[in-house]
């Protein structure tokens, strides 16, 4: 599945489809830019949005783009604003099946709030892109598995 | 059948979004139902115009698909626009980053956006975008835009699904539109001069309409040159005036007859291949080409014989 197949072949393999969205105010988008990278070179199709998205602008991307999870970062502390935003527009639109996930400047006496209200997983500074490719790999497979 | 797949298909047909973005995955991916859905909408696909714009890499073609989007909106259309980025060789894994010149359009009703990855297709579209530009037509959405990756000089993909393509260049490529010239200049039916406020633009254009000139013309259409500054808006009503005359012109011409044949036989065939290719591996199995793998490698026989070996042994001829 890693090289270019040919037309011939057998149906593709569905990669894991995944918007990164720098949501909110701050223009700070290197660590969505290295997240976004590393999920590429791990065979993830990223869908890029740029910096300064309105929660319904992440929402409508993910549905018209049919993603499998949705990665937020955040580093202006609007997170708990913004997150729960997004989470009630993902279930207004039946994007129940979808992953959100952040990551960013998050105060760790935030997470359990920003769980409750949907994000599956928060990850602080300093959390390893392997451990973020690996969180998505497991979650998304568990939740295709469930779908089908 | 799986019967997921028609379900979403009138959902779809009611406007429901994400029931469209769950059917173009289907498409896109050649999941079970595939080949039913595009079978039930194939006879209300071939209403939409169908416009492809691309150019090299950096030129604006996001950019300006966005602004065209504008202006389809604002004459009443509903747009589509479907965006073609890479894959990565190395690990098959694409960024997509078309919507970043898009975002003005997200929360527009009237527009749908899909961002495709070529999957290693080689000929700037990904393998089944013409399958998924043919249900946002039946969907009726009446412009589709399909922007593809960026190319350099053999990617012409975008001939067999777009009724009219507009080649985006800049100035200050130079010399390189001597490169462009053989392939990519051939299947310009608009040329669009983007960033046409930048220095060398005049020149640029001039080398345009001199290599347009130069050969005899495919065709009794001579593609205009259409100069726009696209992050400004400049000259986009122009270029969808000329697009618009593009479609009169092939419409009245028969060259859009002409291409949708062309178009129809390179589907059907790449099908056809597909079925039969399949079908062969199947009857073979794989140990007998795993076989004749490891004796052409060996050196035992030479790869044509083993081919023909192969499809002796599976057509039982």
């Amino acid at each position: 599945m890693s090289t270019g197949t040919p037309a011939t072949s057998e149906p593709v393999k569905r990669p894991i489809r995944v918007v990164v969205a720098k949501a909110g105010l701050d223009g700070h988008d290197r660590g969505a830019k290295v997240v976004a990278r590393a999920l590429r070179d791990a065979g993830m199709e990223v869908i890029y949005t740029g910096v300064h998205q309105t929660p319904e602008q992440v929402v409508e991307t993910a549905l018209q783009e049919d993603v499998d999870a949705i990665g937020v970062s955040l580093l202006s502390g609007a997170h708990n604003f913004i997150f729960p935003r997004i989470a009630e527009l993902m279930r207004e639109k039946g994007l129940d099946d979808v992953l959100l996930f952040g990551g960013g400047i998050i105060p760790e006496a935030d997470v359990p709030g920003l769980k409750q209200v949907g994000v599956d997983r928060v990850f602080p500074p300093g959390a390893s892109l392997d451990e973020i490719v690996r969180y998505l790999d497991e979650a998304v497979g568990k939740r295709r598995g469930a779908v089908a | 059948m799986t019967g997921v797949a028609p379900d979403l298909l009138e959902r779809a047909r009611a406007g429901d979004k994400r029931a469209t973005a769950r059917l173009l995955s289907v498409v896109e991916n050649d999941e079970p139902g595939a080949a039913e859905v595009l079978r039930s909408v194939y006879p209300q696909t071939g209403r939409a115009r169908i416009v492809g714009v691309t150019g090299p890499p950096g030129g604006g073609k996001s950019t300006l698909v966005d602004r065209l989007a504008g202006a389809y909106r604002e004459r009443g259309e509903r747009v589509a626009v479907v965006a073609v980025d890479p894959s990565s060789p190395f690990s098959g894994g694409a960024l997509l980053g078309d919507r970043i010149r898009m975002r003005e359009r997200f929360l527009d009703e009237g527009v749908f956006i899909r961002s495709m990855a070529s999957r290693g297709h080689g000929g700037g579209l990904a393998r089944t975008t013409a399958r998924v530009v043919n249900v946002l037509d039946a969907l009726g959405y009446g412009v589709v835009l399909v922007e593809t990756i960026g190319v350099g000089q053999e990617e012409v993909d975008v001939v067999r699904v777009a009724d009219t393509v507009c080649l985006v260049t800049v100035p200050g490529l130079g010399d390189d539109i001597q490169a462009i010239k053989a392939g990519i200049l051939e299947i310009a039916d608009v040329l669009v001069l983007n960033k046409a406020d930048r220095p060398g633009a005049d020149e640029t254009a001039r080398d345009l309409a001199g290599t347009l000139t130069l050969g005899k013309p495919r065709t009794a259409w001579k593609p205009p040159i259409v100069r726009t500054v696209a992050t400004a808006g400049e000259g986009v009503a122009e270029l969808v005036e000329a697009i618009a005359r593009h479609f009169a012109w092939a419409a009245q011409s028969g060259e859009r007859d002409r291409r949708r044949r062309a178009a129809a036989r390179g589907e059907v065939e790449e099908l056809l291949r597909d079925a039969l290719v399949r079908r062969l591996r199947a009857l073979l199995g794989e140990e007998r080409v795993d076989a004749a793998v490891a004796r052409v490698a060996g050196r035992e026989i030479d790869p044509y014989a083993a081919v023909e070996e192969l499809v002796r042994g599976g057509t039982g001829e």
